[in-house]
């Protein structure tokens, strides 16, 4: 679809505003509709865009497989530290408020970091968000790299 | 939005759902027939929309219109692009597809009315997750005719207090109540659904991939 001059510069302007959009979903799925899942399935259909539109090599080398398959497992990693990490605050798995009261109270950083059910919910949310995100583009280029078998 | 024009796109999209639907059952290519499942899903995101889940219309508008079209698409390079004439007709598969279709209408009878307050839904636990997660909604809502300026300082002070306590009570404090019921009421829930996504992107990358690695193993011997 290289020689296409119109869809390439749609595509162009379109890009940048569908990641953008991703973004706005991860991170402000607390007060907006949305959330990981949301997020991470709009950001790789704007991966997807891409490469159908430069060609799927192009997207390869923007989000390169190897790193894909890293972040499917550190999406994951994400969400059960956080419930592990609550855990070594003293609460159970995945209780968010043990996070406020252990290592966040006193230190410099806590004007600056969301309570902690918030904290909690946002990265529980990055780690669905990038999960989904990573398998999703993988599908599409192990869907989209086959030959036709002979 | 006035509630009769609602009503009327409402029915417009549901007709146009089923035009589609049919379109899809009785067409014979395959491209446009993939087209037609992207079109589906797109008329099902607008619905959703003005069912007010606007969650739900991303998803389906990103996967059922966007990603799902694609890898149909990319199917459809690898084998033909015209289904075969089915050699009789159907009929063992049409009364599978229609039986089960007559029992969900009917236990459709027994489900309680689009935004009912007393339906299980909104009477069981939601009440106290709503007034745990919102509970700026519920302070405005105490005061409905009080001006927001005059206790502004002593406003803004007491949110802060609470912010800090919130942690004491198990309540959440994020305004948007899906993604509170999601990611902390129901933590465990997305956890595992966020694994079974991790093994499905495995499953198929083990399945899509392998076979090619040891084709490449097998040239290399050759």
């Amino acid at each position: 679809m290289k020689q296409h001059s119109i869809l390439r510069v749609v595509a162009k302007l379109l890009i940048p505003f569908i990641l953008l959009f991703a973004l706005y979903v991860q991170f402000h799925g607390d007060y907006g509709p949305g959330g990981g899942f949301q997020a991470g399935v709009i950001f790789a259909a704007g991966i997807v865009l891409y490469g159908l539109v430069f060609g799927l090599q192009a997207a390869r080398n923007v989000a390169p497989p190897i790193v894909m398959e890293r972040l499917i497992a550190l999406g994951v990693l994400i969400y059960a530290g956080t419930g592990v990490a609550a855990m070594f605050c003293g609460g159970n798995f995945l209780d968010y408020s043990a996070l406020e009261y252990s290592f966040l109270q006193g230190s410099l950083l806590e004007r600056h970091l969301p309570h902690g059910q918030h904290l909690g919910i946002l990265l529980v949310e990055l780690g669905v968000g990038i999960t989904v995100a990573a398998v999703m583009i993988l599908i599409f280029f192990s869907f989209a790299g086959r030959e036709r078998s002979r | 939005m006035p509630a009769a024009v609602t009503q009327i796109t409402v029915i417009l999209l549901l007709a146009l759902l089923a035009c589609t639907a049919t379109t899809i059952v009785r067409m014979r290519d395959l491209w446009a027939a993939v087209m037609l499942t992207g079109i589906f899903s797109f008329l099902g995101a607008c619905w959703m929309l003005i069912l007010d889940a606007p969650d739900v219309a991303f998803t389906e508008a990103a996967v059922g219109a966007g990603i799902a079209t694609v890898l149909m698409l990319g199917t459809l390079a690898l084998t033909s692009r015209e289904a075969k004439p089915p050699e009789h007709f159907p009929i063992l598969p049409i009364a599978v597809v229609v039986m089960p279709g007559a029992a969900l209408v009917f236990g459709t009878f027994d489900m309680p009315y689009f935004g009912d307050p007393f339906a299980p839904a909104h009477s069981h636990v939601m009440p106290e997750y709503m007034s745990d997660t919102v509970p700026d909604v519920r302070q405005i809502e105490s005061h409905p005719g009080e001006p927001q300026d005059a206790h502004s300082d002593e406003h803004s002070d007491s949110q802060r207090n609470d912010s800090q306590d919130r942690g004491a009570h198990h309540g959440v404090g994020v305004p948007n109540i899906i993604t509170a019921v999601l990611a902390s009421y129901r933590g465990y829930d997305t956890l595992g659904e966020t694994v079974v996504i991790f093994t499905a992107g495995i499953g198929v990358l083990l399945l899509l991939r392998g076979r090619r690695e040891r084709r490449d193993v097998e040239e290399d011997g050759e």
